[in-house]
């Protein structure tokens, strides 16, 4: 099956050559043909997509089409959609309709992009499979006993299965990135602070960013114009509105520093042998290519689940059940019962470890030991990146340690799931841009090559990963 | 850092405000010990002079106006599951 | 209230930056008041997930003058904090407010407060938002629900914490009414709206654990509450009950105070620094700017009224112990010079008035010029000083702008009304009028007496130089 691109779609609607209104019911014939297997959708918001598509076949006879026009695209369940259910994959939000469009949609929206529905995710983003969401369990199209990684597992799946041309996923630790790997696709987290976090539902804050993930390079850069830049409704974003989408493939005099650490024990040899020669390939267009230390990635992992359960213990308390979401109707005696009650039965485990968790690590008497601690090791991580990159354009590695696991396989043991985030949270401690580009396969399972590059330098990351892509091609079966 | 009782999973789920079933305290009380015997590593590197990284991006003094906007109350209130009037009904304080 | 109880009070006392437009961190209208339950609210201010706060630039200015007011010492950088817990007003689940450990940096430190009772030391001065507002049916305790209205949540407090220096509960009013004042005159705080000024109160004694008393909402209430809950301590302290780490609701209905189901202690905030606001600078040029458009304060007021009005201390004290009554006297010195008179109407008998009758100095609808010319009168002995009073105080009692004087409500200033009415007096009372040849306290009854006749309208000193002339021509 030959997909269409996104912006082969918004050319073609622009010009008047491709239906807005076909190309949004085309997509909604393959999800329901194939989404009953793959399960990447929490809600398809069809009747809202036809509507939005019917409005921009309206604009396009006054020639008021955006760059999006016509696009359909997915959007993660933990990103707010006005009118449109948002559940962030919880109990506790089923039913759940923002009163507001978080920024990223509105822009999207602006741009003509159409809707189509909100993807399945590990509840709250806690998970690196998409099988800790509180509704199902979403399957790797690839293989479908295998799962599509997470926690933007819906995104993904949708892209890779062609369900979406696009889709918006978000990245706490490599929730982009990971199931971008898993699945064969294209996935960017952007910069810290590039894109909106405003109506992006917190699981940590200082950690996470909305990001494209996309069937290809150019595709992903386009949703990344469409959505970066400033924000006066988050004072953490300080995004410039960028065009990423004028590439200029070369690798001439390129510096690809290759950390060893992201090579660790637990990689899979087929995938540090994939990486390897997409590296060797550029290496061969004229790039040049060194192997570095980055001592401080080893202390990433433990520093990185420390802040996040931390923050999003405190982000996850207003959800008592009182202004939305679940509330428990057993008629609880005072409010500190209902609120109880309201969260036992509205939080699935994963999440209420994560409170417990992230609680005891601001507790009085080990907050110094812990969220102190890892806030430190976090600058030295920040350091150690800032010295790599004096030396180097981009830094290279493997995305993920290995290929996408079995369903099941990681989720009775939550350090062997958390270690497998090895690679990917380091981007997120430091604040810099990451990708993750296909570069291969194993036993039919899709390997992502993760290019990391210095803050605000998404421009040059994509421009690498189309060089790579021009080499490589789009990932196919 | 001693294990995690069950005293100590009791307090934190009473500050967290989640109750939990006798079945949930013995499995989290392991699996925190366990992933906070993880975080132990951490104690591996001197950080004395270092500074925490609490902010990511090195932004100050971020402003709003102050210029008043109405907002959409109806479409809020209309989300909380308990009312009375137009108040939101909770149980009782003391 | 005696040293030996080792009493020791704090005050945590919550000022809403009225003079703001907006909320704290978004842009909802700060002004809640008359608004009907939930209309002045939005995805922020009630914590719908995925929004974030954006700090309102005039909250900080507002901040520094109020520190510069208390003398403290303004930081160069501050930030804000979380403080983790649940309540059903509060709609995150956690406070966004400032705190001095941990990193943390609030927007001032280290001020004092002259009283007459003494200097307080403030401990420090933070930026915060107001949680919501609960409501009951009967009491806290009684009733079986509470109502949640959040058009309050999210408007800019600056929480003003003293070191436990006040000395009783009636110096704990006397702080309060201060900082009113210069709140007012700083004019970021306007302390006669309801709620707008609130305090929790710190209380030991025989140097036992602290208890603290919240939800006090006025100045009134505040001496009240204390007042109780040292009655409360001491009972204890008899009984030999200890007294724990313990916080306290007072209830101004029922005017106890009850014992909050078990609460977190200061330790279990879990307190780190807010993610999704960034630090805020301070530099010495906005402060030094700041400064320079600092308008006069209650203390350097009362210093001027002394020099300038020539009016006693005491006066001068309770003048600008309110803004507007300070107001009122200034304005209308402006087009006489009566300044005695009028700094004793407004500061004794207006005042005292006003507070045995529950009535404010918005409950004053005249013009200060009027009141003015009344006492200009009163100088020119076209009416008694009696008259002057109770037609003031008439005219506030009904709510009038204008003095309304009765038909034979002039006062009476000719000699011969006056002399006819000391004949009448003295005939009526000879046993008083013989006394008053040797005693003179007798010629103040003989005074009152006649005051009484003519209704208080006889001219004060003709007809005490009347009765006197009398007396003398008759002994
Ligand atoms: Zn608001």
């Amino acid at each position: 099956m030959k997909m269409q691109s996104a912006w082969e779609i918004a050319e073609g609607v622009r010009k008047g050559s491709i239906s807005a209104v076909e190309i949004v019911e085309e997509f909604f014939e393959r999800i329901e043909k194939h989404d009953k297997e793959i399960r990447a959708f929490i809600t398809v918001s069809k009747d809202s997509a036809i509507q939005q598509a019917k409005e921009i076949e309206k604009k396009r006879r006054e020639k008021k089409l955006g760059r999006l026009a016509g696009v359909p695209i997915a959007v993660k369940d933990n990103i707010c959609t006005r009118g449109i259910e948002t559940t962030c994959a919880s109990k506790i939000l089923k039913g759940y309709i923002p009163p507001y469009d978080a920024t990223a949609v509105r822009m999207l929206k602006e741009e003509g992009a159409v809707i189509i529905g909100k993807t399945n995710l590990d509840e709250f983003g806690m998970g690196s499979s998409t099988e800790f969401s509180a509704f199902f369990a979403t399957k790797n199209p690839r293989n479908l006993n295998h799962v599509p990684g997470g926690s933007s597992g819906g995104s993904a799946a949708a892209v890779a299965k062609g369900l979406s041309a696009v889709a918006l996923g978000t990245d706490t630790g490599g929730s982009i990135r990971c199931p971008s790997a898993f699945c064969g696709v294209v996935g960017v987290k952007p910069t810290y602070g590039l894109v909106s976090r405003y109506g992006l539902i917190a699981y940590a804050n200082t950690l996470e960013q909305i990001g494209p993930i996309a069937n290809n390079v150019i595709d992903a850069a386009l949703l990344l114009s469409c959505i970066a830049g400033h924000d006066p409704h988050d004072s953490t974003s300080i995004g410039e509105n960028k065009d990423y989408t004028k590439f200029n493939s070369s690798a001439k005099k390129l510096k690809i520093g290759v950390p060893r650490q992201y090579f660790g024990e637990g990689t899979q040899k087929a995938v540090s042998d994939a990486v390897w020669r997409a590296i060797k390939k550029l290496e061969g267009e004229g790039a040049e290519v060194e192997e570095i230390d980055l001592k401080s990635v080893g202390y990433a992992l433990a520093s990185y689940y420390i802040i996040a359960m931390s923050e999003a213990s405190s982000n996850l308390a207003r959800y008592d059940g009182l202004r939305y979401g679940f509330q428990d109707s057993s008629g609880a005696r005072d409010w500190s019962t209902l609120f109880s009650k309201d969260r036992k039965a509205g939080f699935g485990f994963e999440v209420k470890k994560r409170i417990m968790l992230g609680t005891f690590a601001l507790s009085a008497g080990y907050f110094d030991a812990y969220y102190l601690k890892a806030q430190k090791v976090r600058n030295l991580i920040i350091q150690d990146f800032q010295r790599a990159f004096k030396k180097f354009d981009v830094l290279m590695g493997p995305t993920m340690p290995t290929t996408a696991f079995k369903l099941g396989e990681k989720t009775v043991d939550p350090l062997a799931m958390y270690m497998s985030d090895c690679d990917t949270v380091p981007a997120n401690l430091a604040g810099i841009p990451a990708a993750s580009i296909p570069c291969g396969s194993s036993n039919g399972l899709p390997i992502g090559l993760q290019i990391m590059a210095t803050p605000f330098e998404e421009g040059k990351m994509l421009n690498v990963a189309k060089t790579l892509e021009d080499i490589l091609g789009v990932y196919a079966e | 850092m001693k294990g995690i009782s069950r005293e100590d999973v009791r307090h934190l789920a009473w500050l967290a405000k989640i109750e939990l079933s006798a079945q949930e305290e013995e499995t989290l009380s392991k699996q925190m010990a366990d992933i906070l015997n993880y975080f132990k590593i951490l104690d591996k590197i001197d950080t004395k002079s270092i500074e925490p990284a609490y902010h990511v991006r090195e932004v100050k003094n971020v402003f709003r106006p102050d210029e008043p906007r109405k907002a959409n109350p109806d479409e809020i209130l209309k989300l909380a599951p308990a009312k009375k009037g137009r108040y939101v009904k909770a149980p009782k304080i003391v | 209230m005696k040293d030996d109880l080792g009493l020791k009070i704090g005050l945590e006392v919550h000022c809403q930056l009225t003079v703001l437009k907006t909320k704290l961190f978004c842009s909802c209208p700060s002004n809640y008041r008359g608004e009907d339950p939930n209309t002045n609210i939005c995805e922020v201010c009630t914590g719908m997930p995925g929004t974030l706060p954006v700090l309102n630039e005039k909250a900080v200015e507002a901040a520094v003058k109020i520190a510069l007011a208390l003398d403290c010492k303004i930081s160069e950088s501050m930030n804000f904090f979380r403080k983790n817990y649940f309540y059903p007003d509060l709609p995150k689940n956690f406070q966004i407010t400032q705190y001095d450990k941990a990193g943390g940096s609030p927007i001032a430190k280290e001020g004092l407060v002259e009283t007459i009772a003494g200097i307080i030391r403030i401990r420090r001065i933070q930026l915060e938002e107001d949680p919501g507002k609960l409501s009951y049916e009967g009491t806290i305790v009684s009733s079986p629900i509470s109502l949640v209205d959040y058009n309050r949540a999210g408007v800019a407090l600056v929480e003003i914490v003293t070191e436990p220096d006040l000395k009783s509960p009636k110096h704990a009013r006397e702080f309060l009414q201060k900082l009113r004042s210069i709140l007012e005159h700083i004019g970021v705080c306007d302390g006669s709206l309801e709620g707008a000024m609130r305090c929790d109160a710190n209380v030991s004694l025989f140097g036992g654990k602290r208890v603290e008393v919240k939800n006090i909402s006025s100045f009134k209430e505040v001496e009240r509450a204390l007042n109780f809950e040292i009655t409360r301590q001491k009972t204890m302290a008899n009984v030999a009950k200890a007294e724990g780490m313990e916080t306290r609701h007072w209830d101004d209905v029922r005017r106890v105070t009850v014992t909050l189901r078990v609460k977190e202690a200061e330790e279990d905030y879990r307190y780190f620094p807010e993610p999704d606001l960034v630090p805020i600078t301070i530099s010495k040029e906005y402060v030094a700017d700041i400064r320079k458009r600092m308008p006069e304060l209650p203390d350097g007021r009362k210093a001027r009224f002394v020099k300038q009005y020539v009016i006693s201390e005491e006066i001068a004290g309770v003048l600008v112990g309110e803004k507007l009554l300070a107001d009122i006297f200034e304005e209308s010195l402006r087009t006489r010079m009566a300044s005695n008179l009028l700094g004793s109407w407004l500061a004794i008998d207006i005042l005292g008035y006003l507070n045995r009758s529950e009535k404010t100095l918005a409950d004053m609808k005249f013009k200060p010029k009027d009141l003015a010319e009344l006492a200009r009168k009163v100088e020119k002995k076209e009416l008694t000083e009696n008259t002057a009073k109770s037609v003031v105080i008439k005219a506030i009692e009904q709510g009038k702008s204008t003095f309304e004087f009765a038909k034979e409500g002039a006062a009476i200033t000719d000699e011969k009304s006056i002399m006819d009415a000391v004949k009448e007096v003295f005939e009526a009372n000879p046993k008083a009028v013989e006394d008053a040849k040797s005693d003179p306290k007798a010629i103040n009854f003989l005074m009152g007496q006649l005051m009484k006749a003519t209704k208080g309208r006889a001219d004060h000193e003709l007809a005490r130089k009347t009765i006197e002339q009398a007396i003398t021509a008759g002994s």
